[in-house]
């Protein structure tokens, strides 16, 4: 099947539908034009910017190269993370608890599928390595930073019933425990609606491309179900052990409830 | 080993260098103007909040046992109530026999299984304190332990809290009330200045 070109005006004319929303926006004074148009534009060179540094790495295969491909991602995800709170936690903490949790379920996750399922020559085909990664890293930062938002956010909201339950010789893990439970469910119910929606509501992006591209549908298909088993157990993971890192951090080693741990609240942050 | 609670060298925010003991069976009496320190000073005591100062309760350094531990010998009833369960016995463990005090407190014998939340104020503050002696606590620190109570109701409770007093239990009383802390309390504290004073009656 034959690749159907897309030359720069049809993504100009998509791009009018964003303008359109963004004008509708403000004059609504709904305040989410300007970040609109920021995200669209930071999209558009990021996804330009990328398809040159792709291509690049794409034509000599070097594992240094894909290696400081995967950190500059991971930092920049990292990042991300780090802006989407509005109550982090203080000093290197706040960018490294997101940061470590993504290196630890992501990478983890990347590695045994390169090397044990997918099993390119060399391991870290370039073609394989990034696009996985990237999509992994995607899902684990959203699932990282929403598992972050809502454990902080609640604690700073709960504190008295948390103090309550302090006061009566309850552990940090019980007095913070259903803060713990909500935050790790908003972290993991994009990737479980997702799951659930695929193949019925939605057609997922990556078999999609796939399909536009000219892949068979059943060869798109196995790679859907690898990359979401993937993201599931990567998003998990990932926000399991961010709640786990900054649960830890909101209390000393008396088990106090330590909120001067936290920054004033953000309201710059998406 | 001296029983009850010792305080020594404890800085806590506007106050310094605070040393007390209060003997097992033995009720004290804290009063001071508002802003003064008395909830901090509370807080300190159950380890709510960084502090220096050298605690020991039963003769056991607090250094010796974990937090956790800490705050169940020393049980701290705070002048809010909070509860995070759908009904009061949840917050209970499951042989608790708190429900046997019910009475005692005046309280109905259905409120156990009922939501916190419908309770009212002065109904979940003597159910605090029915929760936090729960834990056969050495020490209870009591901030305002009757504010929201009426007449009667405060009656019940000193008499309750004096029949755990005589039980072994070593209670701080934070009140705004000078005949209250006359009538409950052994001896009073007075926050004076960033300084503990003790007095024979609170002015």
């Amino acid at each position: 099947m034959r690749l159907i070109q897309l030359d720069s005006w049809d993504l100009a004319i998509a791009a009018l539908f964003v303008g359109l929303l963004a004008g509708l926006s403000w004059r609504g004074r709904l305040q989410i034009a300007r970040p609109l148009l920021v995200s669209t534009t930071r999209m558009v060179v990021q996804l330009a910017l990328v398809g040159f540094v792709l291509e690049a790495l794409f034509s000599f295969v070097s594992f240094p190269a894909v290696a400081l491909m995967a950190c500059v991602m991971l930092l920049a995800a990292g990042r991300e993370v780090q802006a989407r709170q509005r109550r982090r936690l203080r000093g290197w903490w706040g960018y490294g608890v997101g940061t470590f949790a993504m290196f630890s379920s992501a990478f983890t996750a990347m590695t045994f599928t390169l090397l044990a399922l997918i099993q390119a020559d060399p391991w870290y085909q370039p073609q394989y390595a990034i696009p996985l990664l990237g999509m992994l890293l995607g899902n684990t930062m959203t699932g990282v930073a929403l598992t972050l938002e809502r454990l902080t956010e609640g604690a700073w909201a709960q504190r008295d019933v948390i103090e309550a339950r302090l006061m009566l010789g309850h552990s940090w893990q019980e007095a913070l425990s259903t803060v713990r439970r909500e935050s790790l469910r908003s972290g993991l119910i994009p990737t479980v609606n997702a799951m659930a929606a695929a193949g019925i509501v939605s057609l997922p992006g990556m078999m999609t491309g796939q399909i536009l591209a000219g892949s068979p549908p059943s060869e798109a298909v196995k790679y859907q179900i690898l990359i979401f088993l993937l993201i599931a157990s990567g998003t998990g993971f990932g926000s399991f052990l961010a709640n786990w890192m900054a649960a830890r951090r909101l209390f000393d080693e008396r088990g106090r409830l330590r909120l001067d741990r936290l920054r004033p609240i953000d309201r710059s942050a998406t | 080993m001296s029983k009850g609670l010792r305080v020594s060298e404890l800085d806590c925010g506007p106050l310094q260098s605070v040393a007390f003991e209060i003997a097992a069976r033995e009720c004290v009496g804290l009063c001071g103007p508002s802003g003064s320190g008395k909830t901090r000073l509370l807080r300190a005591i159950a380890d709510l909040d960084p502090n220096r100062g050298e605690l020991t309760v039963d003769g056991v350094p607090r250094e010796a046992m974990s937090g956790p531990d800490w705050r169940c010998r020393v049980g701290f009833v705070p002048a809010e109530s909070r509860w995070w369960a759908e009904s009061v016995s949840a917050h209970f463990a499951a042989q608790s026999e708190a429900r046997k005090h019910l009475d005692a407190l005046g309280l109905e014998q259905d409120v156990w299984e009922r939501d916190p939340a419908v309770l009212s104020s002065g109904e979940r503050q003597r159910l605090s304190l029915l929760r936090a002696s729960d834990n056969s606590p050495a020490v209870l620190l009591l901030d305002e332990p009757t504010s929201n109570l009426d007449e009667g109701s405060t009656d019940r409770v000193e008499r309750w809290l004096a029949e755990l007093q005589r039980a072994g239990t070593a209670l701080l009383w934070v009140s705004h009330l000078p005949e209250q802390l006359a009538r409950v309390c052994n001896r009073v504290l007075r926050i004076e200045s960033g300084t503990l004073v003790e007095l024979h009656a609170c002015d």
